[in-house]
């Protein structure tokens, strides 16, 4: 028994013991998993020593491959191998179809979004989505030898509500706690450290295969604020090997019917060829195709002109990310490059010279934003207690809902410090009317056909009044990682109004239940050992926690307070020693209703404690 | 909810930014959710509901018409969110002639900037009345109202200002 405990809300006194967390970058070409080691994050590698997982998928007589194997296997089964699903995450069909109108794959209408019909079953971007996250959560269990806390998921900085709570909802079905989603923008920052010391403006410039993302971000006073985001959802470094083959193809006069044979060849040659322009000046090699031999070689001058039209499209971008933030180039203290396309010298010149500096290339493009997301995790697991920075993060977009005429009227404007809560009061229109549905919209415009539709609520179990005289007060709450819930309560009754959600994209939650109850019958007692222990975990938790807090502020509670929590606390000691899952969460929820209202009062006595010791440093 | 009492600030008009942005400081370490990622679930509800009250409490405080709107809500009458016409016959004048100064000098850098000086003190000048008004317990509630009604307006004006200057500057 320690002397002294001194405990911050929140993290109990428990002997100190390293927490096992990762962060993921689970990107659109490639995802990594990191984890901070002897104080310095790392990537954990493959049985290969290989960092990167291409973000592949095949599908294939009721097996599935992942990775570097899928990519491998991608061009003889195109339909079933799906390449860069992430593309997809929180996406309606037609929003897909519009922008990639030659994918291979066999889409499948749902109700909420779109399915991939591949191996003769359909799975939604979610669970392929799921699917590269075991992987990873595999991959780190097995290298650190034990069960993961949690870990912290990176999203690109303009993802809206359906995009995150679709990556978070598969984050969930492959038995992964979810720390924090966080900004991949923000998390590159952070891999440079520049979240402590220094103020003012960064630029991310995030340049991919496939994808190109600008984003201005503001750092003040501990807050990280994203200012703005721009981009090209298909511009990236599969471009720049685009436009060498073309290049090749056209000094040799080579048929239509050659090049389509021979394209996956010389696609990788004209990758191979622009790595090794990177740090060389020229390459001298040729190709044969049907037995004829055809010069291959390429200079860093003849590649440069090559390029130059597709680098000066991501400049433009800056700029107008710049004058949507109303910033100007001179004011950004530093420019981050995220990406493996920023090895590119012509793009480092390029970028170094609008911005007027040298920018930072020091760690790897490829792994940044999974190291900067590494160190976040390892902070939130409760490694670096001391640590005193935070990340307050912004709603990227404003959340709004449908008024009369299809006209949106924002309930939270983007760029609100989150979490953040709302409420807005309804009333009826008509004489009894016992239901009514609010639409929740998410983007910047004034019509609700060019903002995003998130979902339709509805409200029932309204007690019936004459019309007007009903006040429904309905919450929106947006949590730390940006997503919204909503709840409602009619005023005058106190009646709390059911609500139904309807997810415009991504998975309802019954779906996600039943995915994964489907998962489990899988490996029925696996995951049902998994189950039981994490319930298991959760009780002790609670419990430690509590303890924790009585020895503190036992004085809070009234004796008769205080003999009910202790009596509920020593039931679930008891309870959390059987073996039944659903008696253990029956009796932790008897818990927390029991000392609620005490953790309320200590939250609220530790911050008047604080303020009131400010004071007195203040005099 | 009583944002001063939460800031644990006194219940002025006229407030300390200073202590307004480190008690906003201690607050978010105490509450933010990222102080409770690996905490049971009850305790990371109850820190988002207390760290959005946080948040929301900065946003009005930190500006002084949200702040004036805030004080006069703790007095008994809410005005945030209405729509309400003035009637006030010399205010209305004053409006009238601004808008039409401004037209007139929509492309002369100097005296935009000379107009928004004299917008600045006039809202200071409204902010001081108003804290007067604030701390006389005898004042009524419908006319603190009205000169907040006013100061909208001045502030919206005045971002109107902004907004021309903003554009000359992009030619």
């Amino acid at each position: 028994m320690a002397l002294l405990q001194i405990a911050e809300p929140g993290q109990s006194a428990a002997p100190h013991q390293r927490k096992l967390a990762v962060g993921i970058d689970l990107g659109t070409t490639n995802s990594l998993v990191a984890t901070v080691r002897s104080g310095q994050p790392q990537t954990l590698p493959d049985s290969e020593g290989r960092a990167l997982l291409p973000s592949v998928v095949r599908y294939h007589g009721g097996e599935k491959t992942i990775g570097y194997p899928a990519q491998a296997e991608a061009n003889q089964d195109p339909v079933n191998t799906i390449v860069s699903v992430k593309r997809f995450m929180g996406k309606s069909q037609d929003e897909i179809l519009a922008t990639w109108p030659n994918l291979p794959y066999h889409f499948v209408q749902q109700s909420h979004g779109v399915a991939l019909l591949a191996d003769g079953k359909s799975r939604n971007p979610v669970e392929i989505s799921a699917d590269i996250l075991r992987h990873l959560r595999d991959r780190a269990e097995a290298s650190l030898g034990d069960e993961l806390t949690g870990a912290v998921i990176t999203v690109p900085a303009y993802f809206d509500d359906a995009q995150r709570q679709s990556t978070k909802d598969a984050a969930k079905l492959a038995g992964l706690h979810v720390l924090r989603l966080l900004n991949e923008p923000t998390a590159a920052a952070i891999a440079y450290g520049l979240d402590s010391g220094q103020e003012g403006l960064i630029a991310v410039y995030d340049l991919g295969g496939g994808t190109f993302d600008i984003s201005i971000l503001r750092l003040h006073k501990g807050v990280f604020e994203v200012l703005s985001t721009g981009g090209n959802a298909s511009l990236g470094g599969d471009d720049f090997d685009h436009a060498i083959v073309h290049h090749w193809t056209t000094r040799w006069g080579l048929s239509e019917s050659l090049q389509k044979a021979h394209y996956r060849r010389l696609v990788s040659l004209a990758k191979a060829t622009k790595q090794a322009l990177s740090d060389g000046q020229s390459i001298t090699q040729t190709i044969e195709l049907d037995g004829q031999s055809f010069d291959a070689s390429l200079d860093r001058t003849a590649f440069d002109d090559l390029i130059t039209p597709l680098v000066k499209q991501t400049v433009k971008a800056c700029r107008r990310a710049l004058k949507d933030a109303e910033v100007s180039a001179d004011e950004v203290l530093a420019v981050v490059m995220v990406g493996g396309s920023t090895r590119v010298p012509l793009v480092r010149e390029q970028v170094g010279a609008f911005f007027g500096q040298e920018p930072l290339t020091s760690i790897d493009p490829d792994q940044v934003v999974a190291l900067g997301a590494a160190s976040q995790a390892d902070i939130l697991a409760g490694n670096k207690p001391d640590n005193e920075m935070l990340l307050l993060d912004v709603l990227p977009l404003s959340l709004g809902i449908e008024t009369m005429g299809g006209l949106v009227e924002k309930i939270i404007p983007r760029n609100t410090t989150i979490p953040v809560a709302k409420a807005q009061e309804f009333t009826t229109f008509k004489d009894g009317q016992t239901a009514m549905m609010v639409h929740v919209l998410q983007g910047e415009r004034e019509l609700v056909d060019d903002c995003r539709s998130l979902a339709k609520f509805t409200l029932t179990g309204i007690p019936p009044m004459t019309a007007g005289a009903a006040h429904i007060r309905v919450t929106f709450q947006v949590d730390a990682d940006g997503l919204l819930n909503v709840t409602a309560q009619e005023k005058s009754t106190g009646v709390q109004a059911e609500i139904q959600v309807k997810p415009s994209f991504g998975l309802a939650e019954e779906q996600i239940a039943q995915m994964l109850k489907a998962s489990m019958a899988n490996a029925k007692d696996d995951m049902q050992q998994r189950m039981l222990k994490e319930q298991q975990v959760e009780a002790a938790r609670v419990l430690e926690a509590l303890e924790a807090a009585l020895d503190e502020h036992r004085g809070l509670l009234s004796e008769e307070e205080f003999a009910q929590l202790r009596q509920s606390m020593d039931t679930l000691a008891q309870v959390a020693q059987e073996q039944s899952t659903d008696a253990i969460k029956e009796h932790i929820e008897i818990v927390d209703n029991a000392s609620q209202a005490f953790a309320a009062r200590r939250m609220d006595i530790s911050i008047q404690q604080a303020l009131a010791g400010k004071q007195v440093q203040d005099i | 909810m009583n944002y001063f009492s939460l800031f644990n600030l006194p219940e002025t008009l006229t407030l300390d930014t200073h202590a307004l942005a480190s008690s906003y400081q201690t607050l978010q370490k105490l509450t933010h959710p990222d102080k409770f990622a690996t905490a049971s679930a009850q305790e990371q509800r109850i820190a988002m509901q207390k760290n959005a009250q946080v948040n929301d409490g900065y946003s009005v405080l930190k500006h002084p018409l949200s702040r004036a709107q805030h004080l006069l809500s703790l007095r008994g009458l809410v005005i945030d969110h209405e729509q309400h016409t003035l009637g006030d016959p010399e205010f209305l004048m004053q409006q009238m002639e601004w808008r039409e100064t401004l037209e007139e000098i929509s492309s002369d850098e100097a005296a935009l900037e000379e107009m928004q000086t004299e917008i600045q003190a006039n809202i200071k000048d409204k902010l001081t009345g108003l804290a007067s008004l604030f701390e006389d317990e005898q004042s009524n509630n419908e006319d603190i109202a009205n000169e907040i009604r006013k100061l909208t307006f001045i502030y919206k004006f005045s971002a109107q200002i902004d907004a021309q200057l903003d554009k000359l500057d992009d030619f």
